[in-house]
């Protein structure tokens, strides 16, 4: 007891990032109280990014090498340190999206950004959770303040009809993989990852266990079903099928600057859950390479997951003109393709997935900003506001054909580095099977060209619809779109250092 | 004596109970309820297995597990009740399929 309560107070020191967030929500809270007047605007961005520099300075000085937290409630390592860096990157964006977002009014700009931090804080626990129980308590901390954030337009009948609907998928998914949990915790007396691996990998031998449950095959079933369950409230994160449904209603209702948060940030917790669930809890490393330790065919059942995920979609973002809605879909695709560097289950497969998330921030966040820009300026978030923004808005334009490239993955932009270790990864592994997956990741790619090219074609051979007057940018989103667009040139012809990056998270979370 | 595994088998009925009823009821506030169901089955078994473990000594892991999601859930009912009562007023309905302003 004394030597657990001991380990738990020497815990502190590296939980400092964490801390200083959840120091950060209440001091948000309060100064929403106390700043009023004109400079409350300016006030609490600067407050908020005080916080997220402070947040980023602890984050610096704490120390990655692999360790338990809190007697293996938390897990120290570089995976956890390399998605802490992108959450607070994408805090960031957002609150350069919120600065001059009429979406959020003046009065509840505090509260919002109380919120916001609240989020940013379970996303990191959600990448640093090394226990079941952890994984779902954070992942509910993500939820319960999205929900609250997806409604924030409470007068707006789209909001609250977003928010909802997000109550309820949400609250399925979570249910579901609360169950799946308590099915682990049944079969192994655990719910400590860590310690999960060897058990899951000796789990087929054990005759006892089989008994009980009757017969072996019950067993190994009670397992792929325990696993399934607990994919589903990762993959509601994720928004991959069959958990999307939420995906579109929530990004159009929401405020477009949490949408943009949305679409990256939980999206990025979920796939940091779902590499240390797999990674620990069901591969090990053996001969430079990765074994899959369980009888459970995991690598398939991602793999069919993301074959049909990007390939719906896809088509049903063919169909789309709001651009919210279709950037949902695409939203959604990418999460397939994501998925597609888990199903691959190699080192390189885990390293894909890390730097198509980082690139994927840039590109994605910044397609948003545009919205942003146009939903302001014109009110317009249909296809036809777009018409001709060459002429009025000529930089914006070019940032968002170069963000849409990007999301196609054509080179020499960052979204082609991310597709292609996607895919060598997949090639890497060689089977008949991958090559199949690689190729269904590929059509998908040429079928997405269409749809952002249509968008591409609205703003350069279209004439501009109605009155056609310049369009301001303000110059804080004008050095957004110059940062992303530089940050996806620049990764896509020197991408070493976010490989190297990658390289060392993923062998953090094989060195044990 | 009652079965270990009698309450598993309650346990997956009302989950399943519960999943039933947010697939096909249209109530905003009968799906939450359908919720709480499938979490207290998640409940139910996480106790069942800590009384009676398959293999080892019980533990009381299931249970301080259950302590948290009891906790979790009354965040979530809040949470959902909130979004419940302000679409409520800018709709005057909480039936699922009457809300349309999202396009499907």
């Amino acid at each position: 007891m004394e030597a657990a309560i001991a380990r738990n107070l020497g815990s502190l020191g590296a939980f400092l990032p964490e801390i200083v967030l959840s120091a950060g929500v209440l001091a948000l809270f309060l100064l929403d109280l106390v700043f009023r007047g004109e400079g409350r605007r300016g006030r609490l961005t600067w407050a908020f990014g005080i916080v997220l520099a402070l947040a980023a300075a602890a984050l610096a000085v704490t120390p990655s090498s692999p360790r338990g937290l809190f007697n293996g409630m938390v897990v120290q390592d570089g995976l956890g340190t390399f998605f802490k860096w992108l959450f607070l990157a994408t805090a960031a964006y957002t609150a350069g999206i919120v600065v001059h977002s009429k979406e959020i009014s003046r009065a509840r700009l505090g509260e919002f950004y109380a919120l916001l931090l609240a989020v940013l804080l379970g996303m990191d626990l959600m990448a640093v959770s090394g226990d079941l129980l952890m994984v779902y308590l954070s992942l509910e901390l993500v939820s319960l303040v999205s929900y609250a954030l997806a409604g924030f337009r409470k007068d707006d009948v789209r909001s609250a009809e977003a928010s909802l609907k997000y109550v309820i998928y949400g609250g399925v998914a979570s249910g579901i993989m609360l169950f799946g949990i308590s099915y682990m915790y049944g079969l192994f007396g655990t719910t400590d990852l860590a310690l999960l691996g060897p058990k899951i990998k000796a789990f087929s031998g054990e005759v006892f266990v089989a008994q009980t449950l009757g017969g072996a095959t019950a067993a190994q079933l009670a397992l792929v079903v325990a696993v399934m369950f607990v994919l589903a409230g990762v993959g509601y994160k994720m928004a991959s099928v069959p958990w999307h449904m939420w995906c579109p209603d929530v990004y159009e209702g929401a405020p477009t600057p949490f949408t943009a948060f949305l679409s990256v940030g939980p999206k990025a917790a979920g796939f940091a859950v779902a590499l240390r669930f797999f990674g620990v809890g069901f591969t090990e490393a053996a001969g430079g390479g990765l074994v899959n330790t369980a009888t459970v065919p995991w690598p398939a059942i991602v793999g069919i997951l993301a074959a049909i995920t990007m390939t719906l979609g896809n088509i049903t973002a063919l169909g789309q003109t709001n651009l919210k809605r279709l950037l949902a879909y695409s939203s959604i695709a990418h999460a397939g393709y994501l998925l597609m560097g888990l199903a691959a289950a190699s080192i390189l497969g885990f390293q894909s997935v890390l730097v198509y998330l980082a690139v994927y921030l840039f590109m994605n966040l910044g397609a948003f900003l545009v919205v942003a820009i146009m939903a302001a300026r014109t009110g317009g978030e249909d296809i036809s506001a777009y018409r001709g923004l060459v002429r009025r808005a000529p930089f914006t334009a070019i940032a968002f054909t170069v963000f849409l490239f990007s999301l196609t993955g054509l080179p020499p932009l960052a979204g082609f580095t991310g597709k292609y270790l996607l895919f060598a990864a997949l090639l890497q592994q060689g089977g008949s099977w991958y090559v199949a997956l690689a190729i269904v990741g590929a059509i998908n790619s040429a079928i997405s060209l269409y749809y952002y090219l249509r968008i591409v074609k609205a703003m350069v051979l279209e004439p501009p619809a109605g009155a056609g007057g310049p369009i301001e940018v303000p110059r804080t989103y004008g050095a957004l779109l110059a940062g992303s667009m530089a940050a996806l040139l620049f990764f896509g012809l020197f991408w070493s250092p976010l490989y190297g990056a990658s390289l060392r998270a993923t062998q953090a979370l094989f060195r044990g | 004596m009652i079965l270990p595994s009698a309450y598993l088998v309650v346990g997956a009925l009302l989950f399943g109970l519960g999943l039933c009823g947010v697939l096909v009821r249209r109530n905003a506030l009968t799906a939450f309820m359908s919720v709480e169901l499938m979490l207290n089955a998640a409940n139910l078994t996480f106790l069942a297995f800590a009384r009676h473990p398959l293999r080892g000594a019980p533990s009381l892991d299931g249970s301080a597990i259950a302590f948290f999601v009891i906790a979790v859930a009354a965040a979530e009912a809040s949470v959902g009740l909130a979004v419940v009562i302000a679409v409520f007023r800018s709709r005057g309905t909480v039936e699922i399929d009457a809300l349309r302003s999202l396009r499907h």
